[in-house]
C-alpha cells in the first residue's frame, strides 16, 4: 500500500466516521443524564431530513454556497424538537424509556416521508441539492513528501463537518469531566436522589440531555444528507443510528472512547473499498468483506472491551418519592 | 367467563383502548393538516382487510411473522434482556428453513416439512443464543452484539443463498421443494389465493406456549427471576448465565420460526436482501404494544398487521401517503408507554364514573 493511498483510506474513515460521532456524542448526553436514547435513530432521520429541506429552501432563497449552512442549522433545531417528543414522554410522563426511543424511530420515518409528499408533490425523495458541504483542500500541504499523503490527503483535505465532529469531542469531554454542568448531568445519570438533595434540578438536567442528544443526532443525520447522499429519501438513513449506539457502548459512555468506536467502525467501512486493491482479496467472497466490520466488534468487544458499565440510574425515571 | 368480563372493564384495556384511539386520530388530524379525508382513508384501510378473503387471508399472513418476532422480543424482555437481534434470526431461520427445504429431496412432507422448521428455529435459536452467551461469559451488553449480528446474519445469509440456493441469473434462491412446503393448498383456493399457511396455526401456539412457560413451569419463574431483579436470582441460588443463554435461545427459536414460516409458506425462495427486511424492529414495536405478554402481543400483532396491511389499500384507494400508518403506529405505542398522557386526558371521565359510583 502506498502513501496515497493510505491517505485516502484515512480520509475515508473520517468521512464515514463523522455522522457516527455526532450521533454517539448525543447518545452519550442523554444517557449519562440517565436517558436511555433508543431513538438516535430517528432523530438522525429527522436531520437528515431537516438539512436536505433547509439547504433546499435556502438554495431557492438565493443563499448559494451558504445553503448547506443553513440546512444544518434546521437540523440541530428539528433534532432538538423530536427529542423534545422522547423529553416529555420519559421524564415528564415517566414513560418507559426503550419504548419511547422505538416510538422516536417510527415516527420520524413516518413524519418526515409524509412531508416530503407533501412538500415536493408526492415526491418519494428530496430534490438533489446543488450545494453541498465542500471538502477543504491544501494543496500546498499535500505536495510535501512523505507527510503531504498522510496529513494533506488523509486528515486536513476532509468536510468541515469531520473538524466540527472531532473538536466536540474534545469539547464534549471538557465539559463533563471539567465542569459543573458536566458533573450535574452525571450525577443525575448516577444517582439522582442524591443530586436531588444537593439541590440539583434532576429533570431540568435531563432535559437539556436528551435535547442536546437530539441536536447532535440531527447534526449526525444532515452530515450523510450533505456531504454523502445530497438529498433525503428513506435510505438515507439506514441503520447509522445503531451503530452510533453501538458505538456509544463501545467506547464505554466516554467521549475518547467513542471517538475511538467511530474511528474503528468508519475505518472497518471504509477498509472494505481498499481490500480489493489487494490480490489475495478475489478470493473472499464480497459478502464476507461487507461482514467484516461488524464481526470485527464482536470479536473486538469479547477479546478486548468485555463488559462496560452503563450509568447506573439508566432507565430508570426519578421518583422524587422513592427511596 | 366472568374474570373474562372484568379484563375488559380493567383499567389496563380501557387505557389501551383509548391508547388505539388517541393514535387513530392524532393519524387524522394529521391527514386533514395535508389535504386529505381521513375518513375515505380509514374506510379504504379497513375494506382492504376485511373487504374479501383475499385481503384477510393475506392480513393474517402478514401478522404471522409479527406475532413470532413480538414474541421473540418480548420473551428476552421478561428476561431482562433487549432483544434487537429479532432482525438477524428472523434471516437465519429463513435460511435454516432454504437449506433443508431445497438441497434435501426425496422426504415424505410430514417429515421434509418439520425438519425444515425445526432446524430453521434451530438458526435462529442458535443465532441468539450466541449474544446470550457472550453477555454471559464476557458481560458484553446484549444490545450491541445483536446489533452486529444483526449485519453480519444479512451477509452471511445472502452468502450462503448465492453460493449454495442460487437461481442463476436471480437474487434468490431456486424454490424449495413442494415436500417442504406449509402453504395451506385448499384453503388458499378458497381466499382468492393468499399465502395462508400452517405457521399462522402454529404462531398462535408458539404463544401459548410463551404463556405456559414462563408463568406456569419452574424454568419459566427462574427467567423470570432473573428479568426482574437478577442479583435477587442470584442470591436466590438460580444460575443467572445458564438463564441468560437459555432465554436468549428460545427467543431466538421465536424469530427463527418467523423466517423459517416466511420461506416455506409465503414466498417458497429466499430472496437476496440488500438491506434487511425489517421483521425483528416491527417485532420490537408488536412487543411493546403487547405489554410483553403473549396475549398482547396476539392483539398488538394484529392490530400491526391491520394497520400496515391495510395502508396499502389507503393509498391505492384513497391517495393517501402510507407513511401515515408509521405515525399512527409510532403514536399508539407512544399512548400505551406514556399512559400519564392518557390517564390524564381520561380524567373527566374517570371522574364522573365515580361520581355515578358514589
Amino acid at each position: 500500500m502506498d502513501l496515497l493511498t493510505l491517505g485516502n483510506l484515512i480520509n475515508t474513515t473520517l468521512v464515514f466516521s463523522t455522522a457516527l460521532i455526532f450521533a454517539a456524542l448525543g447518545g452519550l448526553f442523554s444517557e449519562r443524564s440517565g436517558i436511555v436514547n433508543i431513538g438516535i435513530e430517528g432523530l438522525m432521520v429527522f436531520g437528515a431530513f431537516a438539512a436536505a429541506v433547509g439547504t433546499h429552501y435556502a438554495e431557492e432563497a438565493g443563499m448559494g454556497g451558504a445553503s448547506p449552512w443553513v440546512g444544518l442549522l434546521t437540523a440541530v433545531v428539528v433534532g432538538v424538537l423530536g427529542s423534545l417528543i422522547h423529553a416529555v414522554a420519559t421524564i415528564t410522563f415517566k414513560a418507559d424509556q426503550t419504548i419511547s426511543g422505538v416510538v422516536i424511530n417510527f415516527l420520524a420515518t413516518g413524519i418526515t416521508l409524509y412531508l416530503v409528499k407533501l412538500l415536493f408533490e408526492g415526491a418519494g425523495e428530496t430534490p438533489l441539492l446543488m450545494n453541498r458541504l465542500a471538502k477543504l483542500s491544501f494543496p500546498d500541504i499535500a505536495s510535501i513528501p512523505v507527510i503531504g499523503p498522510i496529513f494533506g490527503v488523509g486528515i486536513l483535505n476532509a468536510y468541515p463537518t469531520t473538524f466540527i465532529a472531532i473538536a466536540l469531542v474534545f469539547v464534549t469531554y471538557y465539559v463533563l469531566y471539567k465542569t459543573k454542568f458536566g458533573l450535574r448531568l452525571r450525577a443525575v445519570g448516577e444517582h439522582p436522589s442524591a443530586a436531588d438533595t444537593m439541590g440539583i434540578n434532576v429533570n431540568r438536567m435531563r432535559y437539556i440531555g436528551v435535547m442536546l442528544s437530539g441536536a447532535l443526532a440531527g447534526l449526525g443525520g444532515a452530515t450523510i444528507t450533505l456531504t454523502t447522499t445530497g438529498l433525503f429519501s428513506h435510505t438515507t438513513i439506514s441503520g447509522q443510528g445503531f451503530i452510533a449506539i453501538a458505538a456509544m457502548i463501545f467506547g464505554k459512555w466516554n467521549p475518547l472512547g467513542i471517538f475511538g468506536a467511530a474511528l474503528f467502525f468508519g475505518f472497518s467501512q471504509a477498509i472494505r473499498n481498499y481490500v480489493q486493491l489487494f490480490e489475495w482479496s478475489a478470493s473472499i467472497p464480497q459478502d464476507f468483506i461487507l461482514m467484516l466490520p461488524y464481526v470485527l466488534t464482536v470479536i473486538v468487544l469479547v477479546v478486548a472491551v468485555g463488559k462496560s458499565r452503563a450509568p447506573a440510574a439508566l432507565g430508570e425515571p426519578y421518583d422524587p418519592g422513592k427511596r | 367467563m366472568n374474570k373474562f368480563l372484568k379484563w375488559f372493564a380493567s383499567d389496563s384495556f380501557i387505557v389501551s383502548l383509548a391508547a388505539i384511539v388517541m393514535g387513530l386520530l392524532l393519524g387524522a388530524i394529521v391527514m386533514m393538516i395535508g389535504g386529505y379525508n381521513p375518513i375515505d382513508a380509514y374506510m379504504a384501510l379497513i375494506s382492504r382487510v376485511f373487504g374479501d378473503t383475499y385481503g384477510f387471508g393475506e392480513a393474517l399472513r402478514e401478522m404471522t411473522p409479527l406475532v413470532l418476532t413480538g414474541l421473540a422480543v418480548a420473551f428476552a424482555f421478561r428476561a431482562g434482556m433487549f432483544n434487537i437481534g429479532a432482525e438477524g434470526q428472523v434471516l437465519m431461520g429463513m435460511t435454516g428453513a432454504s437449506l433443508i427445504g431445497i438441497k434435501l429431496t426425496g422426504l415424505p412432507a410430514l417429515i421434509h416439512a418439520p425438519l425444515a422448521i425445526i432446524v430453521g428455529a434451530l438458526f435462529g435459536g442458535l443465532w441468539a443464543a450466541l449474544a446470550g452467551y457472550i453477555k454471559a461469559k464476557r458481560g458484553v451488553n446484549e444490545v450491541i452484539t445483536t446489533i452486529m449480528l444483526n449485519w453480519t446474519a444479512l451477509f452471511l445469509c445472502n452468502y450462503i443463498v448465492r453460493t449454495f440456493l442460487l437461481m442463476p441469473g436471480n437474487q434468490r434462491s431456486v424454490d424449495i421443494q413442494p415436500s417442504a412446503s406449509i402453504s395451506i393448498g385448499w384453503l388458499s383456493e378458497m381466499m382468492g389465493n393468499a399465502r395462508v399457511h400452517w405457521g399462522i396455526l402454529l404462531a398462535l401456539l408458539a404463544s401459548t406456549f410463551f404463556y405456559y412457560f414462563l408463568w406456569k413451569t419452574k424454568q419459566g419463574f427462574e427467567l423470570r427471576a432473573v428479568g426482574s431483579n437478577a442479583e435477587a436470582a442470584r442470591y436466590a441460588g438460580i444460575n443467572v448465565n445458564k438463564n441468560i443463554v437459555k432465554a436468549m435461545f428460545i427467543s431466538g427459536v421465536f424469530a427463527g420460526l418467523a423466517g423459517a414460516f416466511e420461506t416455506l409458506g409465503v414466498f417458497h425462495y429466499q430472496s437476496v436482501y440488500a438491506s434487511s427486511p425489517g421483521y425483528g424492529f416491527n417485532g420490537i414495536a408488536v412487543a411493546l404494544l403487547g405489554m410483553n405478554h403473549p396475549f398482547g402481543v396476539l392483539a398488538g400483532a394484529g392490530l400491526f398487521g391491520t394497520l400496515t396491511y391495510g395502508s396499502a389499500g389507503m393509498s391505492f384507494d384513497a391517495g393517501v401517503p402510507p407513511e401515515i400508518i408509521q405515525i399512527v403506529i409510532g403514536s399508539i405505542i407512544f399512548f400505551i408507554a406514556a399512559q400519564g398522557i392518557v390517564r390524564f386526558i381520561l380524567k373527566p371521565v374517570y371522574k364522573r364514573k365515580k361520581e355515578k359510583v358514589l
